[in-house]
């Protein structure tokens, strides 16, 4: 025991101590915050320079309403060629023409710009005049304004999940598949780079043949285990240190740009000693929808989804890493692991093909659900599901599988990592990889 | 005491015997020379000892007791497959080494101070193995060996790699060990290391034992009773013996070659000699290791062991 421990820490130390942790470690949680900081941002930005474009018009037609929601429209008394001369010498952004039309054949509208209107200014332009024109269609066959004006309805669906409890949740999918794609993406990425990590490490000790060495020290499953549980130590820092840096740094943004989070609100509460803390959240101002995600997205159940990840990550990693031990142990360089490397890949890319395919989706469907239960796919599909809420029953079985599945990979790999290990210039089948199995010490 | 017993091991696998009913006895405190073709089935029980294999059937007793997993911190080990992690530092390399051995930190670092020192390598504490020369690496690897002092030490190949100068410094610390209570035992092809160093030898070939004893016994069963002899003035010979060469050497100077047909003393040839020439010079000629392996691999030495 008091050997694998020794394996465990000097195959940590030789990890975290490697630039390219560091330089991983601290840059990619800084890609999260930054993207919502220059969200956030350009929010901000262009909401306060609401300062809108400038159209001059002249109305030949003495019909046109300005529309001042998106553009300021500034009426030009005069001809056109008097308008032309005098936008030539302004900044705005344009002078609209507009001749005297038919309401059934509206022709000869002109929008004369200095630079190329983007699509959307003509397409804004263009829906002016559509609703403007409908309207007068529609007053001319005596249609009421009333009437017309409560045609017009703004729909926005709340979503609301019942919880067991049956406490109301406010949910958006939207959020929530944001966070199964993102934590089964990153499960995905883990899994693969810790995995191959573990392989070249091995592979290492293989071609400077020290492996001997250390084995005559050590048992070879004793050796494997200290790599694997190192390397999962490693991850699991690096895992805690980007949470760490995440929510600083988002909550450094957030506060930066004058957002409370809630949590921060519900401070501030308990500090008051209001009791009605919870009452007093939900009626925090919602002003904004950026405010009202980010509402939602601190409301979720983070411890819950934080340590199912742990989990999931700890077993995905374990399940695969002692496969890719084995690889590693079975050849002589990382091109002739290729061969190895499809079974390992192929349940791996299903259930990241599926993570799109069905199980954001739909994740209570079927294929989810059995895609998060059988072990080999399940590290990735319960990411991907576990924001929308999984049965207790479903994942305490997906964790018992996972389990299990652990303890047999590693059974396996074992058995063909202690043979392989001292087998260098070996040419390596599956054949000769079931020969090692069954092979007694 | 025996250092190292092995009683009738065996080891299978599925197409081929390794090891077949090898038994060996190696005192205590001597170099050990275990020889043998390649395949014939030293790396198997070497790997055996250090545990890193099992055997199928045997005991193996190591000082008298049987192998347990501790019995790897008395033993020192230098595989033939060796090397060192390139991306560390060689002190880092030696304590983890060290450490995995058995010894505790503070034990580690003194006695890599110590070795260091002995070598005159104290400043190549934060070298990377990799930007070590193959000798400097063979030195640390030997050091990482032999720190935990342990009392059997098993050595494949130990000079390969080693230019003379550092071969004769690794010899010398051999030397060194076996006096301070060591057993050593050597696994060579190079049988001018078997012929300088070794006390006892055993031959494996094909899986089999085919011969064991001290170095002078082995050499006294493969005595041809064949004699070197250098004399003026040629002759033949015959009755009791064999002539089985005879070249002119210098003017007038021949050698030749003689063999008693019967086990009689030398002293009798000696004589006979003195009534055919003038003798210059008279010796017995003793197979070299060379020899006796090369014959019992081939199977032609006529001599049954």
């Amino acid at each position: 025991m008091n050997k694998i421990w020794l394996i465990i820490q000097r195959e940590f130390m030789n990890r975290v101590l490697k630039k390219s942790f560091l330089i991983a470690t601290i840059f990619v949680p800084l890609i999260f915050p930054a993207i919502i900081g220059l969200l956030v941002y350009i929010a901000k930005e262009s909401d306060k320079n609401s300062k809108k474009e400038v159209i001059h018009y002249v109305d030949e037609s003495g019909t046109f309403s300005p529309d001042t929601s998106n553009y300021l429209f500034k009426n030009f008394a005069g001809s056109l060629d008097d308008a032309k001369k005098a936008y030539d010498k302004s900044e705005d952004f344009g002078l609209l023409f507009i001749p005297k039309y038919e309401l059934s054949k509206p022709a000869g509208i002109t929008l004369y710009t200095k630079v190329n209107p983007s699509l959307d200014d003509v397409n804004g332009i263009e829906r002016i005049f559509e609703a403007q024109i409908k309207e007068r269609k529609m007053l001319k066959l005596n249609i009421e304004q009333r009437l017309l004006d409560s045609l017009k309805t703004n729909v926005s669906i709340n979503t609301v999940k019942l919880s067991e409890g049956g406490q109301e949740k406010s949910s958006n999918t939207g959020i929530l598949f944001g966070i199964g794609m993102a934590g089964g993406i990153l499960m995905y990425m883990f899994i693969f780079i810790y995995g191959a990590q573990i392989m070249q490490g091995i592979i290492e000790e293989k071609t400077s043949k020290v492996v001997e060495v250390i084995v005559s020290s050590v048992r070879p499953f004793q050796l494997m285990m200290g790599k694997i549980i190192g390397l999962a130590s490693v991850g699991l820092l690096q895992f805690l240190i980007w949470i760490i840096l995440m929510s600083t740094l988002t909550f450094g943004v957030l506060g930066y740009f004058g957002i409370d989070p809630p949590q921060k609100q519900a401070m501030e509460q308990i500090q008051k000693g209001n009791p009605g803390m919870k009452e007093q959240m939900k009626k925090a101002p919602a002003n904004s929808e950026v405010v009202k995600n980010l509402n939602e997205v601190m409301n979720l159940p983070w411890a819950y989804i934080l340590s199912v990840f742990v989990f999931y990550f700890l077993g995905g990693y374990l399940i695969y890493a002692a496969l890719f031990a084995a690889v590693g142990s079975a050849v002589d360089s990382p091109a002739e692991a290729q061969q190895f490397m499809f079974p390992i890949t192929i349940p791996l890319l299903i259930s990241y093909m599926s993570l799109f395919m069905f199980i954001l989706k739909d994740p209570h469907g079927t294929v989810s659900v059995w895609l998060s239960i059988i072990p080999f796919t399940s590290p990735i599909a319960m990411m991907g599901r576990v924001g929308f809420g999984v049965p207790a029953w479903q994942l305490a079985l997906s964790m018992l599988l996972l389990i299990g599945g652990f303890i047999l990979t590693t059974w396996v790999a074992g058995r063909i990592y202690r043979v392989g290990i001292l087998m260098s210039g070996t040419k390596v089948n599956y054949k000769v990889l079931a020969k090692w199995f069954m092979q007694r010490g | 005491m025996e250092a190292l017993q092995a009683q009738h091991v065996t080891k299978r696998y599925t197409n081929h015997t390794a090891l077949d009913d090898v038994s060996l006895n190696i005192p205590e405190q001597t170099i050990f020379g275990l020889l043998g073709p390649n395949g014939a089935g030293k790396t198997t029980l070497i790997r055996i000892i250090n545990q890193i294999i099992s055997k199928d059937e045997g005991e193996v007793l190591i000082f008298g007791e049987k192998l347990r997993p501790n019995h790897i911190e008395i033993i020192g080990y230098l595989p033939e497959e060796r090397g060192l992690y390139k991306k560390l530092k060689v002190g880092e390399q030696l304590l983890y080494l060290a450490q995995l051995k058995g010894l505790t930190k503070r034990d580690a670092l003194a006695r890599i101070k110590v070795w260091l020192e002995k070598f005159e390598i104290k400043d190549w504490w934060d070298k990377k193995v990799e930007d070590l020369s193959k000798g400097m690496a063979q030195k640390v690897q030997f050091i990482s060996t032999v720190m935990h002092e342990p009392r059997l030490i098993i050595l494949d190949e130990p000079f390969s790699g080693f230019d003379p100068v550092n071969a004769q410094l690794i010899t010398e610390e051999i030397l060194d060990l076996k006096k301070k209570g060591s057993t050593i035992i050597f696994s060579t092809h190079r049988m001018e290391t078997v012929e300088d160093l070794c006390d006892h030898i055993a031959l494996i070939n094909k899986s089999k034992k085919i011969l064991e004893g001290s170095k002078k016994q082995v050499k006294e069963q493969f005595k041809t009773n064949t004699f070197l002899v250098e004399h003026k003035g040629s002759f033949n010979i015959n009755g009791s013996y064999e002539l089985m060469s005879q070249k002119v050497v210098d003017e007038n100077l021949f050698q030749s070659i003689i063999k008693m047909k019967t086990t009689t003393s030398s002293n009798d040839l000696i004589r006979d000699l003195i009534q055919l020439t003038e003798v210059s010079s008279f010796q017995e000629k003793i197979p070299t290791m060379a020899e006796i392996f090369i014959g019992l691999v081939k199977g032609d030495t006529g001599i049954e062991s």
